[in-house]
This record gives C-alpha cells, structure tokens and sequence, in this order.
C-alpha cells in the first residue's frame, strides 16, 4: 500500500470524501430508520459510536507506512485544502465543540474573546511562522529550534515547553471522550475512556501522520455536519431559514426584550441582569483583550497545529493551507454564537418566570430534568433530578415567590449543544449524531497531540540525541513504542476524571505563547537573534508564565502576599482578605482547614499582577520572552555566516526543503 | 541568487507582512474597542459591535489569508523565488 497506491489515493481525493460522505449520510439515514423501528436508544448510541471508530480504524490500517516521511509529514503531499479541513479537526477540540457554545451564552459578548482569539491565531500563523517551517523541511517544531538555535539546550528547551502544553491537552481529550460516551450512550466513564484511547491508537499507530491526516478528514466531516444539523433545524423550524448564523440576529433582539421584561417581571435585578450583548460585563477591557492576544499568540506556538503545515507539497500550499483551515474552522466557529443565543432565548422564556410546580408538567422541558439528573443543570441549587426534587429546594430558599429566578436556574456549559436536539424536539437519532461529532472532535484533537508529542521524543530525543546513526526500521518501532507509551499514560490519567487538567487546557495556551512564539518569529524575521538570546528568552518566558499560572491558582495566599503592591484588588477585597487572614489564624484545629479553603478561594481573586486573570498569564511572558531574547542576542555575537544563509534559505519558498531526510 | 535581489524580494515580503499584520490588528482589537458605541448600531438585529466579534471580524480574517496567500505568491513570482510548479 505505501507508496504506489498514494498517488492513485491522492487524486482520486474528491471522490472518496464525497463516497465517505454520502456512505455517512446514509448511515445516519439507516439509524434513524431504525429508531422508528422502535430500537432503543442506547443501542443505536452504541452503533454511532462503533461505527465512526471503525471506519477511522480503516483509514488508519490502510494509510500504515513503513517510510519515515510518510509516517512524520505524510510524505508532504497533502493538498491545501484537505490540510484545511484536517487542521480543521486537528484544532477544534472536545472543548470547542461541546463547550464553547456554553462559554457563550454564560459569557454573552465576553466569550466571543474566546471565538475572535482561536481564529485570528491563523492570521500569525500564515504570516509569520508555517510557510517558513514549511520550508525548513523539519519533522517537528523542536527540530526546527535545534537547527536555528545550534544545538540541543535549544531543542530541549522547545520539547518541554511542547511537553507541558500538550499533555494536558491529549488529557483533556480523553477525559472529553469519556464524558461524551457517557452521558450520550450511558457507558461507563472508564470504559470510555478505554474505547476512546483505542479509537486514537487504531488512527496513528500504524501510519503516523499519515493515516492521522486522512482520518482527521474524516473526523471533519462528521463533526461538522453533526455540528450544524441541530442548530439548523431549529432556526427553520423558528424561522422557517435554515440559516441559524443570520437569524439569530432576530433571536438576540427578542432576548434583549426578554431581558428588560424579566428586570420589570422582578426576575432579576437590574444591576444583576448582564445584557447578553453587552461588552465586558464579565471581563474587563484589560482582560478580554489580554485573553485574545494569549488565544491567538497561544494558537500560532501550539505544535500540533503547526506540524500540521510541514504535510502540504509546498510553500505556497502551506499559505492556502493556513486560509482553507480557518474558513473550516470559522464555519464551527461563527455558528457557536447563534446556538448560544437560541439556547439563552429557549431557556428565558419558558423555564424563567415559569412557575416551580408546574416544571415537571412541561413535556417541552423533558430535557432540563435529563441533563439535570446527572448534574448538568440545577434549579435553587440542587441538581434538577426531579419535579419534586425541584420544588423541596426551592421550597428551601428563604423567600422564595415560587417562580423560578434568573438566579435559581444553573446549567453547565456543556449542556447547551447536547440539549439542543431535544430542545429542537428532534428524535434521539441527531443526539447520537451530535455525540459521534463530539467524539470526532475529542479524537482528531487527541490524535494531533499525541503525534506531536510521541514524535518530540522519537525524533528530536531518540534519534537527534540518543541514536543519530539508528537504521529506519529501528526509528519507527521506537517512534510506536513512545506513541503507544505516551496514549496509555494520557488514558491512565484521564481514568481519574482529573478536573484540574481539564481546567489547565486554558493554560496551554499561554504557555506555548510564552515559551515558543518569540523564537519562531525571531527565528525566522530576525537574522540578528542567536542562540544564548533564544534560550535566555525561552526560559525567562516560559518561566513567568508557569509561575502566574502555578502561583496565582495553586498558592494564592503566598502569591498575593509577595505582590500585594501590584494586586488589582479592591479596598473591600483586601479588607476581606484579612478578615479571613485573622479568621484562619484563629481558627481553632478542627475548622483550621474549612478557614483556610475560605482564605485561599477568596486570595484566588485577587491573586494577580495589574488583575490580570491567570487565564492570560502570557500577557506577562509573552513581552519579557521577547525583549530578553533580543537583549541578550544583542549582548552575544551575531550568528555566524552559515546560520545567516541558512535563514535567507528558510525565507525563500523556492529551492527545496533545506533539511533533508538521509536517503532511506 | 544574487543577495539585492533576495534583500529586494525580503522588503516586499516585510511590507506585505507589515499590511496583513495592521489588519489583523484592527479587526482583533481596534474596531472591538469601539463596541459600546458600535453596538448602538443594528443591523438584521444583531447589535454591529456583537457582530463584529462573532462574525464581520472573522469573516475578515479568513479573507485576509486568502488574499494574503494570493498576494505573497504575486511576489514570489515577480522576484524569481516562487517555487517550480
């Protein structure tokens, strides 16, 4: 299969997508035939499931590759605009699909932060960095710092900085996998976990890039088309235009009246109600604009995103490539906001102002005591199992009219794109869609990581420092071992359903930002830079944004104590602060720990420099990165005449790749 | 390849750089500054400074990098650095 039939695959392309898809479709078609057969539920679940990760385990076994190339960059042949749709996968993540629609209607404007940072990343990149590691030639990101920056020290300093952005990340796929097999299909969580880590194994071990390539395709389709289904029909049905990202334009003036009538209804108070399109009334200017600097420098570092250029057949396809992939990461992208808004004004107008005992009367709210059963939303502060269990909490609440208030009512972010489908009053079949869409967007995401890190290791640590001689046969066992290795420990720890690495996905970003962005830009645009300037910069970068990160989330008592000067905290915040300081103190043993959680929650808050959020911790890193990196460069002699032509070579797109693969 | 013509080739590609990078500015910062105001305005009911953010910039960055693409390869040609094919 290796080579001589790629040629025959690769222009033969349009045709396969177009068979796969239709086989899709019809699929789906056979499931939904199914249903009305009166299947249950669960078991079509278990077949959207099963399915999809056969059919990627297909790709996976017929794209297996026994050529270095192949298995690092997929033998650079892949076109623009399938790259496009690959990277598409490849970035849009379990988080981006369920939970981003959630960020926004909890957020309203303010998470569009979120949207405006994960797209206007690809802008650096196409000018900045891709075309020219592109024609660099390198295998991974670390490979192009060994050879600008002379050396290991260099390398290594880029491979952990990949290490700890992306592990957490392949975690946080896996923990997503899990939860979405188990909420939509009722598997168990471990179990799930388990499928999940097969899925990702079947789709890169045997072909590395190149199977995760043609399966990311795959996985694009599919969670596109479950990504839109949903939010489209339910436009038509409320409009009669299946276009959710116009209509909602209506949806959002009915929400603002809805907003003014709850206010005049006493649903909310004015100063409570955050109007859902008015600007930062959850951030501040300072952080929502910090946030998407951080978002999108951080997009531009991350290496499973940028490896994912070194595949196209040439420079100036890498350029295309980076435009194709935004225009399919837009389309997920600019539809987020309307399902947002079609959620906010389905919820606002029949569960708030609804009456407490009449909830479990609606037929049309089946799906808030679903998702509520297993602790997706809560109603006066309970998880909504139940009519019943409603009605006793809110019978709880001191005062409370027997109306369900803005307050009252709570729903996870990741509730919103789920529930959709049954908000729409569409049968289970799109539920299990919109899960085999989520689980495309969990594994293309996990399968990206995944390759980037086993490769770091297998390519710039086993055979650039370990074994520079080892034959090809040996790299690519050893490159699968590690692969192997690196996806049992990432589903070893996504078992434990760990919430903090959920949570540090978010910092990801800085740190790629911090540590990274500075050397490949001035990699490339700036002749001057050298080796101790790149390696100083690297680590001072890096360093600041871990320490923001660790010591503002995890030791926010010390961090503010240290920074009090530079702390954006209120005057009542900081009398808090040491109310609660003295409190702990006094605390006697037994409620010693309770004093402290209190304490160190509320030193969380104001644990920062400038009140910049931890979220956007490269706010700091990112310049001090730079402006070391060019100071100590400057400090330093210039890099010597080889390195310089090297860099004029990396600029011009024509000429060839300048780092060769030894014949193998 | 002589060096003043890649140094030739290098500032149209900087200026080119230098363009795309102002327009991805004012449309991932700039215009969101003015949001309150802009917000006064609507447009097929949506707020335009909402719009902005969850849409018109978008739209804008990936016009940009089509165009961006196109326009960087103009001058590849025109130097003499384009790739063969």
């Amino acid at each position: 299969m290796a080579t001589q039939t790629g040629d025959a695959f690769t222009s033969n392309l349009g045709r396969i997508y177009l068979a796969y898809t239709g086989g899709f479709a019809a699929f789906v078609l056979l499931i939904a035939v199914l249903e009305q057969m009166g299947v249950p539920d669960h078991i079509l679940g278990y077949l959207f499931v099963f399915f999809t990760i056969a059919v990627y385990a297909m790709i996976g076994v017929l794209s297996r590759t026994m050529q270095v190339s192949e298995y690092y960059v997929a033998g650079r042949k892949v076109p623009a605009f399938y790259n496009g749709m690959a990277t598409g996968a490849d970035w849009m993540s379990a988080a981006s699909f369920i939970g981003m629609a959630g960020t926004l209607y909890a957020l309203g404007y303010d998470g569009l932060a979120f949207i405006l940072g994960w797209t206007g990343g690809y802008v650096l990149v196409a000018v900045l960095i891709a075309p020219y590691l592109r024609k660099f030639g390198a295998y991974t990101v670390p490979d192009f710092l060994y050879a600008r920056y002379g050396g290991k020290l260099a390398s290594i300093c880029g491979i952990i900085v990949l290490m700890s952005c992306s592990f957490t990340y392949v975690v946080a796929q896996i923990v997503g996998t899990g939860l979405i097999a188990s909420r939509f299909i009722g598997m168990d969580f471990e179990v799930a976990v388990y499928v999940g880590l097969i899925g990702i194994l079947v789709c890169s071990l045997l072909g590395g890039m190149r199977a995760v390539t043609w399966t990311q395709v795959a996985q694009y389709i599919v969670l596109i088309v479950a990504y839109l289904i949903p939010v489209v029909v339910l436009s038509a049905q409320k409009y009669g235009v299946p276009l959710p990202q116009i209509m909602y334009g209506n949806v959002l003036q009915e929400i603002a009246a809805r907003e003014q009538e709850m206010v005049a209804q006493g649903l909310v108070a004015a100063e409570a109600l955050k109007p859902h399109t008015q600007p930062f009334t959850n951030y501040d200017p300072l952080n929502y604009f910090g946030l998407i600097l951080c978002l999108m420098v951080g997009t531009a570092s991350l290496p499973h995103v940028l490896m994912r250029y070194f595949t196209t057949p040439s420079v100036r396809d890498a350029r295309k490539s980076v435009a194709w992939s935004l225009l399919f990461i837009f389309i997920l992208y600019f539809t987020a906001p309307a399902y947002a808004a079609f959620a906010k004004l389905e919820i606002y107008t029949t569960v708030i102002g609804a009456q407490v005992a009449e909830l479990g009367n609606n037929a049309d709210l089946a799906w808030l005591f679903k998702w509520g059963a297993i602790g997706l939303v809560k109603v006066c502060g309970v998880d909504a199992a139940s009519a019943q269990a409603v009605i006793d909490a809110c019978a709880k609440v001191a005062d409370h009219p027997g109306i369900v208030r803005l307050a009252d009512f709570r729903i996870d972010n990741d509730a919103i794109v789920i529930s959709t489908p049954e908000i729409a009053g569409l049968p289970y079949v799109i539920a299990g869609l919109v899960a085999a869409g989520g689980l495309a967007a969990a594994l293309s995401t996990a399968d990206g990581l995944l390759l980037a890190i086993a490769n770091a290791l297998s390519h710039d640590i086993y055979y650039k420092m370990i074994d520079p001689n080892a034959p090809t046969a040996r790299r690519l066992v050893i490159a699968r071992v590690l692969l192997v290795l690196v996806a049992v420990l990432a589903a070893y720890t996504a078992s434990f359903r760990p919430a903090d690495i959920v949570a540090m996905v978010a910092w990801a970003f800085s740190l790629a930002a911090a540590g990274l962005f500075p050397a490949l830009v001035l990699g490339v645009w700036s002749k001057r830079t050298n080796s101790a300037g790149a390696i100083a910069g690297m680590i001072v970068g890096f360093s600041i944004t871990l320490y923001y990160l660790v010591g503002s989330r995890y030791y926010a008592v010390d961090f503010y104590q240290t920074w009090a000067g530079l702390s954006g905290a209120s005057e009542a915040a900081i009398t808090k602060f040491n109310d609660l300081k003295t409190a702990w103190e006094a605390a006697a043993p037994d409620a010693k720990a309770a004093a402290w959680k209190a304490l160190d929650t509320h030193a969380q808050t104001i644990a920062n420099w400038f009140g910049v959020r931890n979220i956007s911790a490269a706010l700091f890193g990112l310049p001090v990165g730079f402006l070391t990196m060019i100071i100590v460069s400057r400090l330093t002699p210039a890099p010597s005449k080889e390195l310089q032509d090297l860099i004029d070579e990396i600029r011009r797109p024509s000429g060839g790749v300048v780092m060769k693969e030894k014949a193998a | 390849m002589s060096s003043t013509k890649q140094e030739a080739w290098w500032a149209s590609t900087r200026g080119l750089m230098i363009t795309a990078l102002i327009v991805w500015f004012i449309f991932s910062f700039g215009i969101h500054m003015f949001a309150k105001t802009l917000n006064t305005i609507v447009v097929f009911g949506f707020p335009l400074g909402f719009y902005m953010a969850a849409q018109g910039s978008l739209i804008v960055f990936v016009a940009l990098l089509f165009w961006f693409a196109g326009a960087q390869d103009k001058i590849d040609r025109e130097h003499g650095f384009a790739e063969e094919g």
